[in-house]
């Protein structure tokens, strides 16, 4: 184990390497994004307030507007890796404050949502690959139906069937303690988690299928193994790999996912938090919101390809060969 | 949120593929229709969509002269469906064309152009890949303002990977087969056989794709709209409609969101049905061969 693990060096410092790049990369388009508004950027940044000439000279200052490009972004980057996110423009509060308040009940969402999505879509997936014929066409329906409902159609169709016209379910906002909060997060975790499950049941389905048919399977029923078994130790886990890839990725989704269903619930979390800043131009807040859901993305990527080998052992000898 | 995914083969080689071509046909007619009703919006709108009238104000579907009903203010939604019906399919359709054609010449240079250039294109994808387009599209947004030209141009370029892998390592594999190298021995140039022989190829793929980046443009959009981040009044889509009517539903008539909202959810299911057809058919006669 440790001379396969010390193997995977190589791999493992150029995947390292190619996530940081790729977050360098994104974190100089999003911080340029400011430099490409058209007009004059400190009133942008002033966000229509009036301002004396010296509070302007001291925006453009803070913003680093008046320094060449690479400066004022070295200064913003060294911040960020300091934890400083700057200050937003709208609240003139730290953007670090401003959104670890309203990180809990995203993570929460986030949280809440891909589980359901997980379990849902694996019960889904197992019963049309175990069953196939009628239920297989049925739950290939239902996953593709899904796949094409945008969250906000599913926000909207939820909020009417199951708040207003049943009453089971709050209207808007948040609760306060766990049930209260589960109970009001339900909702907008189900809208954010159908296009995920729609997608994972669909991949996971087929792989399934496609196990199902294999030999190793044909030789385990043969052996006279139950299906339970043969689903659990030969279907399921030789499907992982894929599932796995795909869970990483949903979870990255579900994180840009919450700005419409927090905003189609009347949530205050990061998700409308980035709705609202976008539509009031609070460039330090959305570039920090984008800084975050692209470092996720990256991030979650890396952690699937490492646990990649752990439900697939193939994949450790490729990456030491390669 | 949107999942830009690659054309799944999930249902290839089962007994159901004998059935799905009226799936597919289903689905191209009722594509064909709404690309219509959209085009003839103004023939065929029973009302104006603009037109408010408060005596006929919160009307059910089905009401007489009012097939759809109508929304707070009386105005009609069907009317105001199929006007909507022309922006909400018109503007993903820019994205998807620059995205493929983006998709396309990117990808083709990659794989048929010299390494460094693979590398340096490859790498770049990967960044952009990084950015979840209703993101990318929200910044472009916070740079231009409101409207639906930086969000498109911003979705465009969230989707050029979305084609640009895949006609990548689509062109790396046909540049294996022997056809190719025996035109270049033959003396054809290597931009030739690229444009003539090898992008002919991958038309079906690229196709699916397409298909498929039209329907999550289209979501996004929609989602955009639906935030009061796309269209601005007194333009309106589906997104803009749906949101325009939730005060409504949150009183109890849900139908002025929610038949908007079927739209979108017919659309997409209709344009993913043609392309994951598409990505299947290609499977197939790429295993014959």
């Amino acid at each position: 184990m440790t001379t396969v693990s010390r193997s995977i060096g190589p791999w493992l410092a150029r995947r390292v390497l190619g996530g940081v790049l790729t977050i360098g990369v994104a974190s100089v388009v999003i911080y340029g994004s400011l430099r490409l508004v058209p007009g004059d950027q400190a009133a942008t940044l002033a966000g229509g307030r009036r301002l004396s000439a010296e509070q302007v000279e001291a925006l453009r200052e803070r913003y680093g507007l008046d320094d060449p490009f690479l400066t004022s972004y070295g200064r913003w980057i060294a911040g960020v890796l300091r934890g400083d996110l700057g200050i937003s423009t709208v609240y003139q509060d730290s953007v670090g404050t401003l959104l670890s308040s309203r990180l809990g009940i995203s993570v929460a969402l986030i949280v809440y949502s891909a589980t359901l999505t997980v379990l849902l879509g694996l019960a889904v997936a197992l019963l049309g690959a175990v069953r196939g014929g009628a239920v297989g066409r049925f739950t290939t329906a239902l996953t593709s139906g899904a796949v094409a409902t945008p969250p906000f159609v599913a926000a909207i169709v939820l909020l009417s069937v199951f708040s207003v016209q049943l009453g089971w379910f709050p209207v808007t906002g948040a609760g306060e303690g766990f049930l209260d909060r589960l109970w009001h997060l339900t909702l907008p975790a189900l809208s954010m988690a159908l296009v995920a499950f729609g997608v994972l049941a669909r991949v996971a389905q087929a792989s399934f299928t496609e196990q199902l048919r294999r030999e190793h399977v044909e030789v385990a029923r043969s052996r006279g193994i139950g299906t339970a078994a043969i689903v659990r130790r030969h279907v399921v886990r030789n499907s992982l790999g894929p599932v796995l890839t795909l869970v990483g990725l949903l979870v990255a989704a579900l994180f840009v996912g919450t700005a419409v269903v927090e905003t189609a619930y009347g949530i205050n979390g990061i998700g409308s938090f980035l709705v609202s800043s976008v539509s009031r131009q609070d460039f330090p807040v959305v570039q920090a919101i984008s800084l975050i859901a692209v470092t996720l993305f990256v991030l979650m990527s890396l952690v699937v390809d490492l646990l990649m080998p752990v439900v697939d052992p193939g994949v450790q000898k490729e990456r030491v060969r390669a | 949120m949107t999942l830009t995914l690659p054309a799944l083969r999930t249902r290839r080689g089962t007994s159901r593929a004998r059935r799905r071509p009226v799936a597919v046909l289903l689905s191209g007619g009722f594509l064909v229709v709404v690309a219509a009703v959209a085009a003839l919006a103004p023939v065929l709108a029973p009302h104006s969509p603009d037109a408010t009238s408060l005596l006929d104000s919160f009307l059910l579907p089905g009401a007489p002269g009012h097939l759809l009903g109508t929304d707070s203010t009386g105005r009609d939604t069907l009317s105001r469906l199929m006007y909507g019906a022309r922006l909400s399919l018109l503007a993903p359709l820019g994205v998807v064309a620059l995205a493929t054609i983006a998709g396309v010449t990117l990808g083709l240079l990659a794989a048929r152009g010299p390494g460094w250039l693979d590398v340096l294109l490859s790498r770049a994808m990967d960044v952009v890949f990084a950015f979840p387009g209703l993101l990318l599209a929200m910044l472009a947004i916070a740079v231009f303002g409101r409207g639906l030209t930086a969000p498109m141009i911003a979705l465009a370029i969230a989707y050029t990977p979305f084609v640009g892998r895949v006609v990548r390592s689509l062109a790396l594999q046909e540049s294996a087969r022997p056809y190719v190298e025996s035109y270049q021995v033959m003396g054809f140039g290597r931009l030739a056989v690229t444009l003539r022989h090898v992008l002919p190829n991958l038309t079906p793929v690229i196709a699916a794709q397409s298909a498929l980046a039209f329907g999550y443009a289209l979501i996004d959009l929609a989602t955009l709209s639906f935030l009061g981040l796309g269209v601005r009044p007194p333009q309106s889509d589906w997104g803009s409609m749906i949101a325009q009517a939730q005060p409504a539903l949150l009183q109890g008539l849900p139908w002025p969101a929610v038949v908007p909202g079927i739209a979108v959810l017919l659309t997409v299911v209709a344009v993913n049905v043609l392309g994951d057809h598409l990505g299947n058919s290609v499977g197939r006669t790429g295993e014959r061969s």
